[in-house]
């Protein structure tokens, strides 16, 4: 578990990122920090392990202050994905998966065969293994950023807007991936992103920041939907705008839902266990 | 010609008295400038003195400084050793702001990468910065090299000996091969050092020589 305890960040040049913000999230959660630009998300994410020290409050992992954790080991201990892949150019595809367990002592040979498999997990043809970052595409690159985060089994993966940089439809893929893996694995998940959309699909629970690291609202993408707590979480969820406004059509017997511009969505199945099919 | 079949004996004890006080120099200013340019990057104030420092050590003149040293040091005016310690400090003006450039050009995302990976700082310097910083320290080693090749030669109006003795003898005896000797040498030299020096970066660092590939899909 992992527990946000009234934190604040001042940055030393005067900027407060984050005013006082607490927040628990449950083991084998996955939570998504939604907001603008600049409300404080990677602040508070970097706080999890350490890159961010905060000026006010605690972070506890399992009931433990982080601050009395050494932030190395703390940091070997914690998946971290982040938009730029954040690889090491001057290292291998392998080499790169295997950097935690290799600075956690484990031996070369067997990181290797175990970053082998991992780079499967992710959906990447191991025959990549031997190049460099700068040799794969940008989709890759992120899917050997997340398994360079799974390497060393970790029980937290942090993951800051992973799939920002790459089209819709490698991130549409990814996006899959990512809760396939997450449904075999069941890690504590802290997923940051600006896309709502993103928010509602990979989050258990979401949380909408506004600037300040200011909780808007926080829910089951559900909740959220079913009742924007006001005006700005109505815009931000596209409320407003109908995208998220379906209505059920009956044709030819089928109930069909349609969204405000009358375009197909879905079709309707009757819930299970409810009313017998026609 | 036949002059230089005269003397291959000279030219080659001469040559190898060039090589022996131009490598220690290379060497020390180079492995000196990292942790120094180091220090730059992570005192920001000491940037600024820093490298307008290393820029006037470069002003000095050679000729006086090979001069003065000896005093300083307790050597004779012909000892090689100064000519080292001159050449180390020329370098040092060289290559310390050539390497706080080439660490200051690292990528800071891809460092808190490896920051968040949990690499320790002295790890993260060593397996992450300095390997990143490794091109554009060649640049400056290939400068440094080449430059203090030539410099030596100045140790040759001193009587040390050098290939610049060459051309300082040729010239008062009017042997005019072996100031061209001298010259000839002193630039395959150079060039040599920088051979050895690409050939070694690129068994080094192998990755920076890797073609993008662009456009691929994931
Ligand atoms: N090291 C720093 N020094 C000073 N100010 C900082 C620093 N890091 C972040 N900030 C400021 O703190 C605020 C929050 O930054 P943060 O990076 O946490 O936002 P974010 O929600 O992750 O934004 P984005 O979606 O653009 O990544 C911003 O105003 C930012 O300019
Ligand atoms: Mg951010």
């Amino acid at each position: 578990m992992i527990a946000f305890e009234n934190v604040g960040k001042t940055y030393p040049d005067g900027t407060t990122a984050v005013e006082d913000f607490s927040l628990e999230i449950a083991s084998h959660e996955a939570v998504v920090l939604v907001g603008t630009s600049g409300s404080g998300k990677t602040t508070l994410l970097r706080m999890i392990n350490r890159m961010v020290d905060p000026s006010r409050g605690r972070v506890a992992i399992d009931g433990e202050d982080v601050a009395g954790l050494d932030p190395v080991r703390l940091r070997r201990s914690i998946g971290y994905v982040m938009q730029a892949s954040g690889l090491l150019p001057h290292r291998s595809v392998l080499d790169n998966v295997t950097t935690v367990p290799v600075l956690r002592g484990t031996s070369r040979r067997e990181a290797r065969s175990r970053a082998l498999e991992l780079l499967e997990t992710v959906g990447l043809d191991p025959a990549l293994a031997r190049r460099y970052p700068s040799q794969l595409s940008g989709g890759q690159q992120q899917r050997v950023g997340v398994a360079r985060a799974l390497a060393a089994d970790p029980n937290i993966l942090l993951m800051d807007e992973p799939f920002g940089a790459v089209d819709p439809i490698v991130r549409a893929d990814l996006q899959q991936e990512m809760l396939r893996i997450q449904k075999e694995l069941h890690k504590t998940i802290v997923f940051v992103t600006h896309d709502i959309d993103e928010a509602f699909l990979l989050g258990d629970r979401v949380v909408l920041l506004r600037p300040g690291g200011v909780v808007a609202q926080q829910g089951t993408p559900q909740e959220i939907l079913a009742a924007p707590a006001d005006d700005f979480v109505r815009s931000f969820v596209g409320a407003d705008r109908g995208t998220r406004t379906l209505h059920v059509e009956e044709i030819e017997g089928r109930r069909i839902v349609v969204d405000a511009d009358g375009r197909a969505a879905g079709v309707l199945e009757p819930p299970a266990g409810g009313a017998a099919r026609a | 010609m036949t002059w230089v079949l005269e003397n291959l004996d000279l030219l080659g004890s001469r040559l190898l008295a060039h090589v022996l006080q131009a490598i220690p120099p290379i060497l020390l200013a180079f492995v000196l400038s990292l942790p120094i340019a180091k220090l730059i990057a992570v005192r920001g104030w000491l940037r600024t003195s820093l490298t307008a420092g290393a820029g006037l050590l470069y002003a000095i003149p050679s000729l006086p400084l090979f001069i003065v040293l000896p005093l300083f040091l307790g050597t004779s005016i012909r000892s090689p050793l100064n000519i080292v310690v001159a050449l180390t400090i020329y370098g040092l003006a060289l290559m310390v702001p050539s390497a706080s450039e080439a660490l200051r050009a690292v990528s800071g995302d891809t460092l808190r990468a490896a920051t968040a990976q949990g690499y320790a700082p002295l790890q993260r310097f060593w397996q992450v910065e300095l390997p990143l910083a490794g091109p554009a320290l060649v640049a400056g080693l290939r400068v440094l090299a080449v430059s203090t090749v030539s410099l030596v030669t100045v140790g040759g109006v001193l009587g040390v000996p050098s290939l610049g003795m060459l051309f300082i003898d040729g010239f008062q005896r009017g042997i005019l091969e072996e100031i061209l000797s001298g010259i000839v040498l002193t630039v395959a030299l150079a060039l040599l050092l920088d051979l050895l020096i690409v050939l070694g970066a690129r068994v080094a660092l192998p990755w920076a020589r890797t073609p993008r590939r662009k456009g691929a899909r994931a």
